[in-house]
């Protein structure tokens, strides 16, 4: 069972928490202007890397806010975690 | 019958204190600080059990975890626990043990016919001949035939409990290795858990913890361990331990491996650590005259127990050429000494006769009725191999060592194949200081004691080699998988079931990797071993369940607020995460007659209906409205204060997510209104897209439960309300339809929402949740004159298909668009929300779309099955499906809704609906089946 850092709480059991899926997806400032390929690629294209992948995850047990994992979807070991208004930060797997 | 008790010796035994024990039936006795397999030796037992397959006689062959044969099911009914390896067994006073399988009796097998046949049931025979005609033609006779113990058909009595502990270092095993790395971290300050499967460990400092008789069973990501202690006290059986390290030290020690010759699985062989064992600790002879069979220094150590302890050694059978020192000792106790020689075959029936040496001295008979065999060890990785961390093979201990470290863990001693006493000591200390300063240790270095691993002889019928006694895997069934392709270690381990039995092949891992390398011609360590799991030994599936509530607690009911008022009212509750009445059935009525009364009073009079489910959330600040807008197909925004309006929320795709209300409260404080299925998604849905996404200027609150609802529906609803002393209701026409006003009902303060489900004038009236009783009281007693009737969901179901409004989820699916149930119209709406552009997409406005319509079958006594299909005759094929459907008493004919491809054009078209094989005409309708204009709403034609 992983042990998560929530940015709010501390390290808690992976039990307290739900993933959201891959992070930093950014969704189209217009959407009723952007192409149909572009509206699929934000919806469906997706990374799935093996090693770091910044992940979306929620502290639903806990303080109910959202943040940012970096997991390596190999090991998952957990890098660091940031809050949901922080960018990625520059960590090679 | 060749073991008995040696008048002296057995460290671990009290012979002041004998027990009685029942062995399949048998009254004997042991001595407290026995094992059951040392007491049944001690009384001459020699057949235990029966193997798995060909239910050949097995009896005792190791000690502690290593036992693959002895299992036996111990105590009767609720507190009868099957698969327990006799050597893990404490005796007890009146202790109750019985063979695990063995039918009519142990000692004569009927399913022993299955051995002459073994030539018919070689790997794979079971996949291979049961296909045809089917494998459930034959499954109860094998289910009866196979399988290990019998599982206890009563409710287990005994508690069980889950506990959690932070340290900084666990160490697991207390033998040599794991005292020293325990002290060496505890020395270094460190707040260190030792834990230990057995009651013995030595001497700690102070400052370390301990827990003795508990088991490590599962490595898991992030250092975390799971742990089974066993307390056997009254009230509580076994405590399940969630541990998290910051370091792990691991010193679980070596499993001593079997050797592998014909018949080596018969009554009286025995690993040689296991027969010193017996010995040393339990004052017991595994027999009269034994033979010790070794690949290394370690068989020396049981032959020369066994002959201090009195027992004429017959034989001692060493693969090797062995040192001078060894051989001296040897001659001094006049053991005779065979060396550079294996055993070939073994032969006797219900128990080891003789054994056929062969090697540099020839081939020669000798007769014993013990063996003891001293194959080599193998470290047990089984917990670093769960951690995720890698193992390879060292040749020169044949066997598998700890590689690389995929977590914060350290092995040592016999663990890490350090099998000298002084080198393992001296590993743990290294291994402990290592965990204390967080540092990674060089790799061990090898040989200590080399040792070759059991290679099978060239001679002897390799279908009485055992591999895996427990599974009764041969080497003939490795063979077999081999020349049938199966290379892997994995793909042979699923194909052979080797290494799949209780004993998750401690004792064969090795042995079988040795042999299949042997049979492939390749080294090991190009085969690998193959990935171990949790648990490491079977544990209670009580103790599993024991972090979690059970009984009444594991889902707790939810009641709704104003619950005992539903009782008394003769309500019939349906789960539906709250418990909510479904009908309030009168003396013999069926659920179908009260829910057709309950709704043909809400449409001619008034009912009652707890919607106190219903999700609530308060949306408040400046950007309430904004974020509302950009969340909703809707425009809330644009709601004027005090009025309500219908909504959808769609999900980025565009598809239908839930539907409901939002209720301008304030400028800026708007109620949304979530179905009560959707109510926990709806509220994640909306933290989410303001967390993640919009993160304005407002802030959200979930009061689903802190106000109770109470719907007064009807065209008399009005009057009830009134009557119940409401005396501040504004007029009418003040307050229509999709408005809210606050007033004060029985003293309390109220809020009614003009909100209805049921196409009749309605009131739900919020309260304060714990009023909610009080509420339901006084409504009711106002409403008698009125013909008040309670209504539950199935009424509530009829009413709403009448007038064709959706369950989101039961009359939508994953792929329904607004626009495809007649909602096309606000979505073409200005500014940005979510699934907008899924919506603009051409497939959201495509020919064929599945759309909602109402069915009229022409038989309409009997109402449609819901999931039935709407199919076109040639060719066959389905056109839609039945989502909702009733008898509606209003207008005494069955309707149903549908999802139908361009429904909407389709309006008096004739569709076949098939169910069953059977195909029945409906007409194709708007779903609005009653009041399509809506008039009733406003209660006019009414006496209200």
């Amino acid at each position: 069972m992983l042990l998560i850092h929530c940015p709010w709480c501390g390290p808690r059991d992976e039990d307290e928490f739900a993933n959201g899926g891959e992070a930093h997806v950014d969704r189209p400032n217009l959407p009723e202007t952007v192409s149909a390929q572009d509206w699929a690629d934000y919806l469906f294209m997706h990374d799935n890397p093996k090693g770091l992948l910044a992940e979306r995850w929620v502290h639903s047990f806990g303080c109910r806010r959202w943040f940012h994992a970096l997991r390596d979807t190999a090991s998952h070991r957990i890098a660091a975690t940031y809050r949901i208004d922080e960018t990625r930060p520059d960590i090679a797997s | 019958m060749t073991g008995f008790r040696l008048l002296q010796g057995g460290d671990a035994i009290d012979r002041n204190r004998p027990l009685d024990f029942r062995f399949n039936g048998r009254a004997m006795t042991g001595y407290a600080g026995d094992t059951l397999a040392s007491a049944l030796i001690a009384n001459g037992v020699g057949i235990v059990g029966r193997s798995f397959k060909y239910h050949r006689p097995r009896g005792v062959i190791g000690s502690g975890f290593a036992e693959t044969n002895a299992l036996v099911q111990i105590g009767r009914g609720d507190r009868l626990v099957p698969n327990m390896p006799a050597t893990l067994v404490p005796l007890t006073q009146g202790l109750e043990a019985n063979s695990a399988i063995g039918w009519p009796s142990v000692r004569f097998d009927l399913g022993r016919v299955t051995d002459r046949l073994s030539a018919l049931l070689s790997a794979g025979f079971y996949y291979k001949t049961f296909i045809w005609p089917n494998w459930h033609v034959f499954e109860p006779f094998i289910r009866r035939a196979a399988g290990i113990g019998r599982a206890p058909s009563l409710p287990d009595p005994d508690r069980y409990e889950a506990a959690e502990r932070h340290v900084e270092v666990l160490v697991i095993g207390a033998g040599p290795a794991g005292l020293a790395a325990t002290r060496a971290a505890a020395g270094q300050g460190l707040k260190v858990l030792l834990i230990e499967a057995t009651d013995r460990i030595g001497e700690l400092p102070p400052s370390v913890a301990a827990l003795r008789n508990t088991v490590a069973i599962g490595y898991y990501d992030g250092n975390f361990i799971t742990a089974v202690e066993t307390i056997d006290a009254p009230g509580l059986r076994q405590r399940l331990w969630k541990l998290r390290a910051d370091q792990v030290v691991i010193a679980t020690g070596a499993f001593e491996r079997p050797l592998l010759f014909e018949n080596n699985d018969l009554p009286g062989i025995m690993l040689a650590s296991a027969a010193q064992a017996f010995v040393d600790r339990h004052g017991v002879a595994p027999g009269r005259a034994p033979l010790v069979a070794t690949l290394g220094d370690s068989g020396y150590d049981a032959a020369f127990a066994m002959s201090d302890a009195g027992l004429a050694v017959r034989a001692i059978v060493d693969g090797r050429k062995p040192g001078e020192a060894l051989v001296a000792q040897a001659r001094a106790r006049g053991i005779p000494l065979f060396s550079e020689s294996r055993i070939v075959r073994a032969t006797g029936n219900a128990r080891v006769k003789s054994v056929v040496i062969d090697g540099a001295a020839g081939r020669s008979t000798l007769a014993c009725d013990m063996v003891a065999m001293a194959g080599g060890w193998s470290p047990a990785v089984q917990l670093f191999s769960q951690s995720g961390s890698t193992t390879r093979y060292e040749s020169s201990i044949g066997g598998f060592v700890p590689d690389r470290a995929a977590q914060a863990v350290h092995v040592c001693g016999m663990a890490a194949g350090i099998f000298d006493h002084a080198a393992a000591i001296a590993d743990g200390h290294a291994a402990g200081v290592a965990a204390a300063r967080g540092e990674t240790r060089a790799a061990s270095v090898f040989p200590a004691t080399p040792c070759d691993p059991a290679l099978p002889p060239a001679t002897g019928n390799p279908k009485r080699m055992f591999i895996d006694m427990q599974t009764d895997v041969t080497l003939a069934d490795l063979r077999q998988a081999t020349a049938e392709n199966y290379r892997s270690v994995e793909h042979v381990k699923r194909y052979t079931v080797w290494g799949m039995g209780v004993d998750q092949g401690r004792l064969s891992a090795t042995n079988g990797v040795a042999a299949l390398a042997a049979i492939q011609q390749v080294d090991p360590s190009k085969l690998g071993t193959t990935k171990h799991r949790p648990p490491f030994a079977p544990i209670a599936i009580a103790t599993m369940a024991s972090d979690r509530p059970n009984g009444a607690l594991f889902r707790p009911w939810q009641h709704l607020p104003s619950h005992d008022w539903h009782i008394a009212a003769g309500a019939v509750f349906e789960d539906l995460g709250y418990l909510r009445p479904s009908h309030y059935p009168r003396a013999e009525e069926t659920m179908a007659a009260a829910a057709r009364r309950e709704a043909l009073a809400v449409r001619n009079a008034v009912g009652i209906m707890d919607s106190s489910s219903f999700g609530k959330i308060e949306l408040k600040g400046p950007d309430a409205g904004r974020f509302l807008d950009l969340i909703s197909l809707g425009r809330p925004s644009t709601i004027p204060v005090g009025r309500i309006r219908y909504n959808l929320l769609c999900d980025e795709l565009g598809v239908l997510l839930d539907d409901g209300v939002v209720t301008r409260l304030a400028h800026d404080h708007f109620l949304l209104n979530a179905s009560s299925a959707h109510a926990a998604r709806v509220r994640s849905w909306i933290e989410d897209w303001h967390q993640c996404e919009w993160p304005l200027d407002l802030v959200t609150r979930d009061v689903s439960e802190e106000w109770a609802v109470l719907t007064l529906a009807g065209p008399r609803a009005r009057k009830v309300l009134i009557a119940a002393g409401c005396d501040d209701l504004p007029e009418s026409a003040d307050w229509p339809h999709l408005s809210f006003c606050h007033a004060t009902l029985g003293g309390h303060r109220v809020r009614i929402q003009r909100v209805s489900f049921t196409g009749e004038m309605s009131f739900e009236i919020g309260i304060a949740a714990p009023l909610a009783g009080e509420l339901a009281k006084r409504l009711w007693e106002a409403g008698q004159s009125s013909g008040l009737v309670p209504f539950g969901l199935e009424a509530l179901d009829i009413l709403r298909i009448e007038k064709g409004f959706v369950h989101i989820g039961t009359d939508t699916d994953g792929a329904t668009i607004p626009a495809d149930i007649g909602w096309g119209r606000i979505g073409r709406r200005e500014g940005d929300y979510l699934g907008k552009r899924s919506l603009m997409h051409p497939s959201a406005n495509c020919p064929g779309r599945r759309q909602l319509v109402g069915l009229l079958p022409l038989d309409g006594n009997l109402p449609l099955q819901v999931g039935a299909h709407l199919a076109t005759n040639k060719p066959r094929r389905s056109e839609g499906f039945v989502t909702s459907s009733c008898f509606s008493p209003t207008l005494d004919t069955s309707i149903a809704l549908a999802l139908l491809a361009d429904g909407r054009k389709r309006h008096g078209e004739q569709v076949t609906v098939w169910f069953d094989n059977e195909a029945r005409l409906a007409q194709v309708t708007s779903p609005k089946f009653f009041d399509p204009e809506g008039t009733r709403l406003e209660g006019n034609q009414s006496d209200g």
